[in-house]
C-alpha cells in the first residue's frame, strides 16, 4: 500500500475534503511555488537527514511522546527540553537517557535545558519538530509560537481550555496549512486500527443512518498532588494542574475528549448546541480544586442527532470507556482497548475487530508524523483537534451553567479563563477562600459565555 | 515500603505486628489469632478483616510430581522440559482466581473505608502499611465484568503487593504460587496434558479459552474444578506465579529432586504465568504450558515511566494466592516482597 493510499485510508474525512487529491508531490510543489514562506517540509528532510526534536512539557506524557518520536524510522534526535519545573525536566531526562543512552538519538546538553514559563520560546527555535505536552491551558500560545517559527508539531489533546484559546489554535492552524507544516494531535483513536476498521464499516452503511450516539469515560480519576507550604498559589496550581480549569479544562475535556472526538469523527461534524448537568459528589476536598467529578451532556448535531455523553471520576463505580453508535440497521461499539463490534439490531454479528496484533496507536501517531515530514505529505489534525476541544468545552459550559449553550455563542465568547500574566507570584484565575476551598461552578449562577 | 520500614513506623506498626502474629517470632499456632487453628489443614474461608468480602482456600498436600511435559506431549514447547521430579511442601491455594471484589478493596482506599464497619475502622483504620496501586489509567475491567469476575491487567508487582496487603490485613502469609507449586496444584495428581486428560475437547467442561469464551473473562468457578477442588486452573485468566521466566530453568533439576524451586525475579521482564486464558488457544491451557510477560502488554500506557501496577493490554492476566502451611518469620516473609522496578518503556 502506498503512503498516499495509506493516508487516505487513515483520514477518510480529510480525503473527502480534498486534502489529498492528486499526488502529494504535485500538491506540495504547486503550493510551495506560490507561498512566501521559506519553510518547505517537502524539500528539507531526505531519508538520511536528522530531524531535530524539542520536548515542551516534560511530564509522563511528554516523556512518553518523546520516546515514541525517537522510536520512529530514520535519523531523529531530541536536542532540547523545556518545562516549568526543573525537577520534572530532570526526571524526564533520566527516563529518556535510560531508554536512549546513545547520543545519536538523545543529546540534550545543559544549555539546551530550559526552565520556567518562557522556556518554550528558547527550545522551539532549536528543533525541526516540537512536541507540545504541557498542561493544555498553555497549548494555544505554544502552538502559535511553533507555527510562527515554521516547525512541525506533535501536540497532545486537548489543545486549549477556553474558547479564546480554541480560536487562537484555529487561526494558527490556518497558517500551518499555508506553510505545509505537519500537525499531529494526540487523539490516538484516529490512528488505531480498531477504530479505522470499524468506522470504515459504519461509513459503508453497515448500521444504516446513525440516529444516536453514546460515549462514556467512567473510571476512578487521577492523581492528586498535595500543597506544600513553600509553594505560591501559582506553583501549587501548576503542580496540581488537573484540578484547575485554566490548566486542565475539567475531565470532560482532558480525558473525555477522546470519546467526544470519535463521535465528531463519525458524524463528520460538530454539535450545534448542548445542555446537561454535572457536579462534585466525591471529589469535594481542598485538594480537588474546582473541577467536577461527573458530567452528563446532551449534544445536538445540525441534523438533529442526539449524542449523550457521560463522564465520571468516582472510585468504586462502574468503569466504562466506550463509544456507541445506534443506526437504523444496527449498532457499533468501540473502545480504546481495541474493541470494534458491529451488529445488526438483533445482535447478529456484522464485524468484530480482533486487535491482538494491532500496532500501538501512540507509536503510530509519531510514525505517521515523521514519515509525512520525510516524504513531503502533509498531515494537519489541528482543526479537528481544536473543534473537538471546543465540543468538550461546550459540554462543560452546559453543565457549569445549567443552560442550553449554542456552539457559535460558546466559540465566539470573549470570556477567557486564563491568567493575565504567567509568573510564580502572579495571581491565578481562581483563588482559595480562607478555608482553602475554591469557588465551585454552580448551575444557574456561573457565567460561561 | 518494605517490612523494615513498617516496623519503624509507629502506630501502624502495632496493627501490623499484632494482626500478622509476628510478635516474638511466634509461629501462628502459638499466636493470638483467634480466627484460625493451625492444626486443621483443611479448606477454610478467609474474610478480609472489616469487610464482608471473603475468599476460599483449598488445602494442597505436599508431595512429589513430575514437572514439565514429556517429549511426546502434543503441542509441547521446548521450555516445558526436561521433565523432572520436584518436591512440594503443603500449602493452601485460592479455590478461585482473585476477583475484582477482593482486589478493588486493595486498589481503592475509599472502597476499603466504605466497606469497613465502624468498629473495625476504629480498631485499625484502613491499612496504610502497604502502598496501593495508582488509580488505573484505563478501565481495567475492559468492560468484561466486575463482581465475581477475575481481576485482570495487574503487573506481577501489583499482584504480589496485593498479597503483601492481604498478609498485613489477615495475619496469614499469602503470596503468589511458585511455578512449581502452580503446576503441582493444577495437575492434582494427573500426568496428562490437562488435569482431566489429553483431549482438549474436555475444556468445554473445565476451561474458558478462545473457542468458548466469546472474547472475555467469565465469572470464576463457572466450570468444573480439578481433582483437588481448584477452579479455572485451565483458562479464564493466565495466572501470575512468583517466578522470573527462564526457558532453561528446568535443566539444572534434571538429575536432582529439588524442593520448592523458585527463580526469584530480579528483572522487569519476563515473569512467568500459568494456565492460559480466555484469549488463548487450547494448547496454551495445558498443565505444563508456560507463558511470560511482554513489554507490549503495556503498549497503550502513554506515560513514562510506565505504571508499575498496571498493564494496559493484558486483559487476560490475573492471579490466585497461596498460603504455605509453614508460616515463615517476618524476616523470611520480607524476602518475598519485591521493590518496584522503574519501567522506562521497552
Amino acid at each position: 500500500m502506498s503512503e498516499e493510499k495509506d493516508l487516505n485510508t487513515t483520514f477518510p474525512h480529510l480525503s473527502r475534503r480534498g486534502f489529498f487529491k492528486g499526488s502529494a508531490a504535485l500538491l506540495g510543489g504547486a503550493l510551495m511555488s506560490q507561498l512566501p514562506f521559506e519553510t518547505n517540509a517537502y524539500a528539507r528532510y531526505g531519508a538520511d537527514d536528522t530531524i531535530k526534536v524539542a520536548l515542551i512539557g516534560c511530564g509522563g506524557r511528554g516523556t512518553g511522546a518523546a520516546i515514541q518520536a525517537l522510536s520512529t524510522q530514520g535519523k531523529v534526535k531530541l536536542v532540547a527540553m523545556a518545562d516549568a519545573f526543573r525537577d520534572r525536566l530532570d526526571e524526564s531526562f533520566t527516563a529518556i537517557s535510560t531508554k536512549f543512552p546513545d547520543k545519536s538519538r538523545f543529546d540534550v546538553s545543559e544549555k539546551n535545558k530550559f526552565v520556567g514559563f518562557d522556556a518554550y520560546k528558547k527550545a522551539i527555535p532549536l528543533a525541526d519538530v516540537v512536541i507540545l505536552a504541557t498542561p493544555p491551558g498553555f497549548r494555544p500560545i505554544h502552538f502559535e509560537e511553533a507555527v510562527n517559527a515554521g516547525k512541525h508539531i506533535f501536540m497532545e489533546k486537548p489543545v486549549a481550555t477556553d474558547a479564546p484559546g480554541v480560536r487562537k489554535v484555529l487561526a494558527a492552524a490556518e497558517i500551518a496549512k499555508k506553510k505545509n507544516l505537519n500537525v499531529v494531535v494526540g487523539l490516538q483513536r484516529r490512528y488505531q486500527n480498531a477504530y479505522l476498521e470499524t468506522i470504515k464499516r459504519i461509513n459503508d452503511g453497515s448500521i444504516g443512518d446513525i440516529t444516536s450516539a453514546q460515549a462514556y469515560w467512567h473510571n476512578a480519576g487521577v492523581w492528586v498532588r498535595p500543597r506544600k507550604p513553600e509553594q505560591t498559589e501559582m506553583e501549587y496550581q501548576m503542580r496540581n494542574w488537573y484540578y484547575f480549569n485554566w490548566l486542565c479544562g475539567d475531565h470532560i475535556l482532558e480525558q473525555h475528549i477522546h470519546n467526544i472526538d470519535v463521535v465528531n469523527w463519525v458524524k463528520d461534524g460538530y454539535p450545534v448546541s448542548a445542555q446537561g448537568m454535572g457536579g462534585r459528589q466525591v471529589r469535594n476536598g481542598k485538594d480537588h480544586g474546582e473541577i467536577y467529578d461527573h458530567h452528563y451532556v446532551e449534544f445536538t448535531y445540525a441534523d438533529g442527532t442526539i449524542f449523550n455523553s457521560q463522564c465520571r471520576h468516582q472510585p468504586g463505580t462502574m468503569n466504562r470507556v466506550e463509544e456507541v453508535f445506534v443506526g437504523t440497521k444496527g449498532r457499533a461499539t468501540l473502545s480504546g482497548d481495541g474493541k470494534g463490534i458491529v451488529t445488526d439490531l438483533k445482535g447478529g454479528s456484522i464485524y468484530n475487530h480482533r486487535s491482538k496484533n494491532d500496532p500501538d496507536p501512540y507509536q503510530t501517531e509519531h510514525d505517521k508524523l515523521f514519515a509525512a515530514i520525510r516524504s513531503g505529505n502533509v498531515i494537519n489534525n489541528a482543526e479537528y483537534g481544536a473543534k473537538s476541544t471546543m465540543t468538550a468545552i461546550l459540554g462543560r459550559n452546559a453543565t457549569y451553567s445549567g443552560q442550553v449553550i449554542k456552539w457559535d455563542d460558546a466559540l465566539n465568547t470573549q470570556l477567557s479563563i486564563m491568567p493575565e500574566k504567567f509568573a510564580w507570584d502572579a495571581p491565578t484565575p481562581t483563588k482559595p477562600d480562607a478555608n482553602g476551598n475554591y469557588p465551585i461552578p454552580t448551575p444557574g449562577v456561573t457565567r460561561v459565555i | 515500603m518494605n517490612l523494615h520500614k513498617v516496623i519503624t513506623s509507629g502506630a501502624v506498626t502495632v496493627f501490623f505486628l499484632v494482626a500478622a502474629g509476628f510478635t516474638n517470632k511466634q509461629s501462628p499456632a502459638n499466636s493470638t489469632i483467634p480466627s484460625f487453628q493451625e492444626d486443621k489443614f483443611e479448606a477454610y474461608r478467609e474474610t478480609i478483616p472489616g469487610t464482608k468480602i471473603t475468599f476460599e482456600l483449598v488445602p494442597v498436600k505436599g508431595g512429589e510430581f513430575m514437572m514439565g511435559s514429556p517429549a511426546t506431549e502434543a503441542k509441547r514447547k521446548p521450555d516445558e522440559g526436561p521433565q523432572h521430579k520436584i518436591k512440594i511442601e503443603p500449602f493452601w491455594m485460592g479455590k478461585y482466581e482473585v476477583t475484582w471484589d477482593e482486589f478493588e478493596i486493595f486498589v481503592y482506599k475509599e472502597i476499603e473505608k466504605q466497606s469497613m464497619n465502624a468498629s473495625s475502622m476504629a480498631a485499625t483504620g484502613p491499612s496504610d502499611a502497604v502502598s496501593r496501586p495508582s488509580p488505573p489509567y484505563l478501565d481495567m475491567t475492559f468492560g468484561m465484568g466486575k463482581s465475581g469476575f477475575p481481576a485482570i491487567n495487574m503487573t506481577q508487582f501489583g499482584a504480589l503487593t496485593y498479597c503483601k496487603w492481604l498478609t498485613a490485613k489477615t495475619g496469614h502469609f499469602y503470596r503468589l504460587p511458585t511455578e512449581a507449586e502452580w503446576e503441582y496444584a493444577c495437575r492434582a495428581g494427573s500426568t496428562t496434558a490437562y488435569s482431566f486428560g489429553d483431549d482438549p475437547a474436555g475444556l468445554e467442561e473445565y476451561g474458558w479459552n478462545f473457542n468458548n469464551s466469546n472474547a472475555g473473562t467469565k465469572k470464576v468457578g463457572s466450570k468444573k474444578p480439578n481433582a483437588w477442588g481448584l477452579y479455572d486452573m485451565h483458562g479464564n485468566v493466565a495466572e501470575w506465579t512468583l517466578d522470573q521466566y527462564d526457558p532453561n530453568f528446568y535443566a539444572q533439576f534434571a538429575k536432582t529432586t529439588a524442593t520448592n524451586p523458585w527463580l526469584k525475579p530480579t528483572k522487569l521482564y519476563a515473569h512467568s504465568l500459568r494456565g492460559g486464558s480466555w484469549d488463548d488457544d487450547p494448547d496454551a491451557l495445558r498443565s505444563a504450558a508456560r507463558q511470560f510477560s511482554k513489554p507490549v502488554w503495556k503498549q497503550r500506557d502513554p506515560q513514562i515511566p510506565k505504571s508499575q501496577w498496571w498493564f494496559t493490554d493484558a486483559s487476560f492476566v490475573g492471579f490466585r494466592v497461596v498460603r504455605p502451611v509453614k508460616q515463615p518469620s517476618a524476616e523470611e516473609i520480607a524476602k518475598y516482597w519485591s521493590e518496584p522496578i522503574k519501567d522506562y518503556g521497552s
